[in-house]
């Protein structure tokens, strides 16, 4: 039993990495822009992330307090992916760049820029950035008090998660009452699925687009520091981020770019990625298990491409860049 | 200027590149009157359109609207000068109701989609629409996608509706209830421009007609005081003749019999139900029947496409000896040396490669041809330019993409490659749709051409009075079923309209 219960918890950990960059991919491809660039938006808000939490512990001294360090990490990482996405947008969006070769060059860029910046932080404080504990602990804290969390069984699956995941959790229902209750929800659907229906209605591609793509990056690049602020322990990690991104693509895929599904979808992603640290079975080597997101994602792609529901496809422009005169 | 003048375009100039598709164009567009816009494939009537609509700018020239200048920047700019534009292609949101797509980027106030419906079924009783205001565009039939873009226009409270071929894929009794929409319309008080191929249309529904060739403006004229023939005569630029020549074939050969075709689609209806024919060497056969009877299953499933329940399809070769066609893929068909052509109805979908040229489009087709894995490409380029000269395809180059091709050039190049395969079957869907009157007549004289090789040809069409005068025998799909097959040269348009519609009353009855 506790076993499952950890088990779960450390799933939870990791899926909200996922679900933020989820959630910023689903916003972002709603427009119908694909940024393959979300593995390096996320190092880019791990890295920066973490820069904002730790110079702000440098300035403020033993007076730091834990709810403004959270929030400036939150900020400098959407920042950092913010500016990111801007540059994918404007190459995209303005210049009409192909999407995928953009996307793959922001992932490589923003790798290099967070291993920079990570690197660079950790040589210029001689050789080690971390937080003082307690801010460690307030990252790693979480919100509820102590008799909640000590209700049997669901005390701990419920509310011993760190801020963040509630976060996230209201991101995404934010984002599915935005879709699907709000005029500007339905006018970015519309925009991601035909372009030129919606130019023709008078609706501002460009700005959607953009509005979208970037603060789908900040959102994204949230997740990174989500990731080195609680997992990683508040050091630069570069290792336990790679991969990430990718999985948070194929997770928008699994999720058919639904917010609510992000919620479980990425929790069930981060089990199937801890999966092999906690039930290790003797001979399957881990690299199997680490595949497990991606065929479930392959699966649900072939199930779904069968029952050939019309609803559950993505963005019909998914990829593509708009030009009104192009016909 | 005329005093209920609403839209006058005066020396409208605009250029793609090197193409020069509006010259120099003046066009009045009056209130209270129906417009019709005419002119060959390419010859920039969608374009002009276009200008209004905000789609494209002007390079030179100048708007005005009730007498003042004014500058149409994008689609929503038009929209507030009261402009709306139904395009050629329809431009609906496909996982969206008719309502969202009606209020799609309309801005007043909360949105309320209860209150849409309301609006868009007010629209609907006072002009005699039939729209279901919360069924999903993808589950629409075309007329009905067409009905919402028409109130999309009307919500937004145009009074300037431009149609772009709105009746290219209509059948012939939705055309008539568009059209009296349209009568509705105009007695409204609205103006519009409809641009149509079918010159009967024109002589129906318009008050004015504005002729447009090769990019330049030739005239406008009162319905009432011109006919088809001056009509297409302005617009071809010389006198053309209306007459399709229907000689007979010395030898006519049986060349592919048909037996109990039945096929079903994946929910389990039947769309072809033992269909049994034979098609004969040197003769068109016309296929007729209400659009959505099986025509476009038959080809396919003669072609290899479409898969086959039960019956037989047996082809026979020059030889004498005959081969079975059912149960054998595209490819293997050619490579039992049967020569088959087939113009599907979707030109950019199935046919041709959107963004390659016509050379790359004749390649494909002949690629199997080649040896080793290098491109050769001087025969293909040399077969692009024959079919560019034969048929009269506008385009600035043979390397030029067909997706930025006129509609109707899109579809010669398409029928172009096809018959140079030199085919002993050729099989056409629709082949004239959304082709000028001139275009057509090349087409039909084409078809003819190759029957009098020896070729068979199944025509299916829309436009009975054209099977009457091209095809030699008629055979009437309905629901499915061969409901007869008819000498085209004794029979009247009656009888095969009765034969359209017979075996649904008979099943009415049952
Ligand atoms: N976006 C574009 N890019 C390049 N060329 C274009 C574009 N739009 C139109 N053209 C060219 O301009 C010319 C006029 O095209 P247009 O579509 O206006 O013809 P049309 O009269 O509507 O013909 P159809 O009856 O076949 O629809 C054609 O030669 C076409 O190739
Ligand atoms: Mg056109």
């Amino acid at each position: 039993m506790t076993t499952l219960i950890t088990l779960i918890v450390a799933a939870v950990t990791f899926g909200t990495v996922l679900m933020y960059g989820t959630l910023g991919e689903i916003l972002t491809e709603k427009s119908g822009n694909l940024n393959l660039g979300v593995e390096g938006i996320m190092y880019m808000g791990g890295a920066f992330g973490l820069a904002g939490a730790f110079y702000y512990e440098k300035a403020a001294g033993a007076a730091a307090s834990g709810p403004v360090a959270i929030t400036l990490a939150i900020l400098a990482a959407f920042a950092a992916g913010f500016a990111a996405s801007a540059i994918y947008s404007f190459l995209t969006i303005t210049l009409r760049a192909n999407q995928n070769v953009t996307g793959l060059a922001l992932s490589i860029f923003g790798t290099g820029i967070g291993q920079f910046v990570g690197e660079f932080m950790r040589v210029s404080e001689g050789g080690y950035v971390a937080l003082s504990n307690h801010l460690k602990e307030a990252f790693s804290a979480t919100i509820f008090p102590g008799f909640l969390i000590n209700i049997p069984v669901i005390g701990r699956i419920l509310f011993s998660h760190t801020v963040f995941f509630y976060l996230a959790i209201v991101v995404a229902i934010l984002m599915f009452l935005f879709l699907k209750k709000t005029r500007y929800g339905m006018y970015l659907t519309a925009v991601g699925e035909s372009p030129s229906t919606s130019d023709a209605a008078g609706i501002n591609i460009t700005k959607y687009k953009y509005l979208a793509t970037t603060i789908g990056g900040g959102i994204s690049a949230i997740g990174g520091m989500v990731y080195i602020m609680t997992t990683a322990g508040c050091v630069w990690n570069h290792e336990g981020l790679s991969g990430v991104g990718w999985l948070a693509v194929a997770l928008v895929i699994f999720c058919m770019w639904r917010p609510l599904n992000a919620i479980w979808g990425s929790v069930l992603f981060g089990a199937m990625m801890i999966m092999y640290l906690r039930v290790s079975i003797p001979f399957i080597p881990t690299e199997l298990y680490k595949i497990l997101p991606y065929i479930v994602t392959v699966i649900v792609l072939v199930l779904t491409s069968m029952r050939n529901s019309r609803d559950k496809q993505p963005p019909a422009s998914l990829g593509n860049n708009y030009f009104r005169e192009e016909r | 200027m005329e005093k209920n003048c609403a839209i006058e375009m005066k020396g409208i100039t605009k250029r793609f590149g090197q193409v020069v598709a509006n010259d120099s164009i003046d066009l009045q567009i009056n209130r209270g009157e129906v417009l019709a816009l005419l002119g060959e494939n390419g010859s920039g009537k969608t374009t002009l359109m276009n200008m209004l609509s905000g789609i494209y700018q002007p390079d030179e020239g100048e708007i005005l609207k009730d007498g003042k200048t004014i500058y149409i920047r994008s689609p929503r700019e038009a929209y507030e000068y009261g402009i709306g534009m139904i395009h050629q292609h329809y431009k609906l949101v496909e996982v969206f109701t008719s309502t969202q797509n009606i209020i799609l980027g309309l801005n007043d106030g909360r949105m309320d989609l209860k209150a849409a419906e309301n609006k868009v079924n007010e629209i609907c009783d006072r002009y005699g629409f039939e729209i279901d205001a919360s069924e999903k565009v993808y589950d629409m039939s075309v007329s009905q996608k067409q009905t919402v873009e028409i109130v999309k226009v009307l919500y937004r409270g145009a009074d300037i509706l431009i149609l772009d071929e709105p009746t290219a894929v209509l059948t012939p009794q939705e055309t008539k209830k568009l059209f009296a929409v349209l009568r509705n319309m105009k007695a409204d008080g609205k103006a519009i421009v409809i641009i149509t191929h079918k010159l009967n249309e024109v002589m129906e529904v318009s008050d004015k007609v504005t002729v447009l060739r090769k990019g330049k403006f030739i005239g406008t004229v009162k319905t009432s005081e011109t006919n088809p023939q001056a009509l297409t005569d302005m617009m071809v630029g010389h006198a053309v003749s209306l007459n399709i020549d229907r000689p007979l074939y010395p030898d006519p050969r049986k060349k592919m019999i048909i037996e109990n075709l039945t096929c079903v689609d994946e929910e389990g209806v039947k769309k072809l139900d033992s269909v049994s024919f034979t098609a004969n060497t040197g003769e068109i056969l016309g296929v007729a029947g209400i659009s959505g009877s099986g025509q476009k299953e038959l080809l396919e499933a003669i072609t290899g496409l479409y898969p086959v329940k039960e019956g037989s399809v047996r082809f026979i070769k020059s030889d004498g000896s005959e081969v079975e066609l059912v149960g054998l893929t595209p490819k293997k068909i050619r490579q039992t040396g049967v020569g088959m052509a087939f113009v599907p109805e979707d030109r950019l979908g199935m046919g041709l490669v959107g963004s390659m040229g016509m050379t790359g489009n004749m390649l494909l087709r002949s690629w199997k041809k080649g040896k080793g894995a290098l491109i050769h490409k001087k025969e293909p380029e040399a077969l692009a330019n024959k079919v560019m000269e034969e048929l009269d395809v506008i385009t600035p180059g043979v390397n030029y993409p067909v997706r930025r091709l006129s509609g109707g050039n899109v579809q010669k190049v398409l029928v172009g490659r096809e018959i140079a395969s030199e085919p002993e079957v050729l099989m056409t869907a629709y082949a004239v749709r959304g082709l000028d009157i001139n275009t057509s007549y090349t087409i039909y004289n084409l078809l003819t051409e190759q029957k009098m090789k020896g070729v068979a040809v199944l025509y299916v069409g829309e436009d009975l009075d054209v099977l009457l005068e091209l095809a030699d025998r008629i055979l009437v799909l309905c629901g499915g079923q061969v409901a007869g097959v008819v000498d085209a040269r004794t029979t009247t348009k009656e009888e095969i309209g009765l034969l359209m519609t017979q075996f649904n009353a008979k099943e009415d009855e049952r």
